[in-house]
């Protein structure tokens, strides 16, 4: 594939790369989407000069896709390069266009200087067209694997931040759960959970599910599971907060918890104090007319 | 080959998990409690499993085994201790020890089985 590219794009750049690398860099900034103000002057061209080094250095030796070994050290470099743009805030544009737009002043090089024939011309100059244009999809896949690796950092840090496990009475622990139940999320309160039982020495546990907004078989197997294994921790489960329409989708759908569940925390609470044999009174009635 | 010790307690047992449990220790020691549980006449077993740090599915039946032997000579059986990552293993395997009581710790299983042990007093008098 890159016959024509070696033969003719190789000794027009190894002559006049000083003549590419000025446009390129001239068309970088030109561009619309260049953010200028969050890259040092020298960090571009440092960039630009490396990887027209290492481009040349696939090219030599007679690499014919982007996956072969000879162009290793140009995708580390373009791996890096699309990463740490990720990191900074480059929009996927900005990231793109630092591989596309060295195929203007490659093919202006081309005109100007090249020998070859008219057709030699073409097939190099679509020859160059191609490994550029996979260099760039290998850019944007890198820049989007560093970005999904963010997401997936956050999603990590909202499900530790969301399950907070609360202490309301010597031995009684809430659990009050906010979005969806998945498999991983479980995993966390779940273990959130174990642990504070373990610290609290807490015979009694309630999950509060006020703030989870769907109910299915699933996000129910997975309460099940919560409260198995804090029941083999030796700790009893109330669920409480189950709301209206939730509790009509669960009968619809089947869904068993078998489980003691009480409509508010309040009640929960309530249940979980008279299991230890305690219940919560008035300090004295309430004074005349202040009442109902 | 090394047995796990099984203590008596007034009318009940208590075994103390100290060790990994291999499958040929846990089998003697369902065999070695089952045969106390009749010499002992006892009323509740406690199995304290708060120095088990790796469980499979071998040692989960096992438990359940112990319950429903001891059920079934009139024993309660509680398992006390368990550690987070045992139970969540444990659920994980599909095994969630529904014939088996279980307790945080020594303390709070003895309290648990204490209304069985005292029927059991009252029995011998």
């Amino acid at each position: 594939m890159t016959d024509a590219a070696t033969t003719v794009i190789l000794p027009l750049l190894a002559v006049h790369e000083a003549e590419v690398l000025k446009e390129w860099l001239q068309r970088l900034r030109g561009d619309v989407g260049f953010a200028g103000d969050r890259m040092r002057e020298g960090e571009l061209q440092g960039q630009c000069t490396r990887f027209l080094r290492e481009l040349r250095t696939g090219l030599e030796a007679g690499a014919a896709t982007i996956d072969s070994g000879a162009f290793g050290n140009l995708r580390d470099m373009l791996a890096d390069l699309s990463a740490s743009r990720a990191t900074q805030g480059f929009s996927p544009r900005e990231t793109a266009v630092f591989v596309f737009s060295l195929k203007q002043p490659l093919f202006d090089v081309l005109q100007r200087h090249g020998q070859a024939s008219a057709d030699a011309a073409l097939t190099a100059n679509w020859s160059i067209g191609l490994l550029l244009d996979s260099l760039g999809l290998f850019t944007m896949e890198a820049y989007q694997r560093t970005r999904e690796s963010l997401i997936v950092r956050q999603q990590q840090e909202i499900a530790e931040l969301s399950t907070p496990v609360i202490k309301l009475w010597d031995g009684i622990l809430a659990l009050p759960l906010i979005g969806t139940l998945d498999s991983q999320r479980t995993q966390v309160v779940m273990e959130s959970l174990l642990d504070a039982i373990v610290q609290y020495s807490a015979a009694t546990a309630i999950i509060d599910i006020t703030g989870v907004p769907t109910v299915d078989t699933l996000t129910a197997q997975h309460l099940l599971k919560t409260v198995s294994a804090a029941r083999l921790m030796g700790a009893d489960c109330i669920i409480s907060g189950i709301r209206p329409q939730i509790a009509q989708t669960m009968v619809h759908l089947g869904v068993e918890l078998s489980v003691v569940s009480k409509a508010t925390l309040a009640d929960a609470f309530a249940l979980a104090l008279s299991k230890q044999g305690r219940t919560v009174t008035r300090v004295k009635a309430a004074a005349p007319g202040t009442g109902a | 080959m090394d047995r796990i010790p099984i203590l008596k307690l007034g009318s009940a047992l208590l075994v103390t998990i100290q060790v990994d449990m291999h499958d040929q220790l846990a089998t003697a020691l369902e065999e070695d409690l089952t045969s106390r549980i009749v010499e002992c006449n006892a009323r509740g077993v406690l199995i304290d499993i708060s120095a088990l740090e790796i469980v499979d599915s071998f040692i989960g039946r096992m438990l359940d085994n112990i319950a429903a032997v001891s059920r079934i000579l009139d024993a309660d059986t509680v398992v006390v201790g368990m550690r987070p990552a045992v139970a969540i293993t444990l659920v994980e395997l599909g095994l969630s020890l529904n014939g088996v009581k279980t307790a945080l710790n020594v303390d709070r299983g003895m309290e648990l089985i204490r209304p069985q042990l005292i029927a059991g007093d009252d029995d011998g008098d």
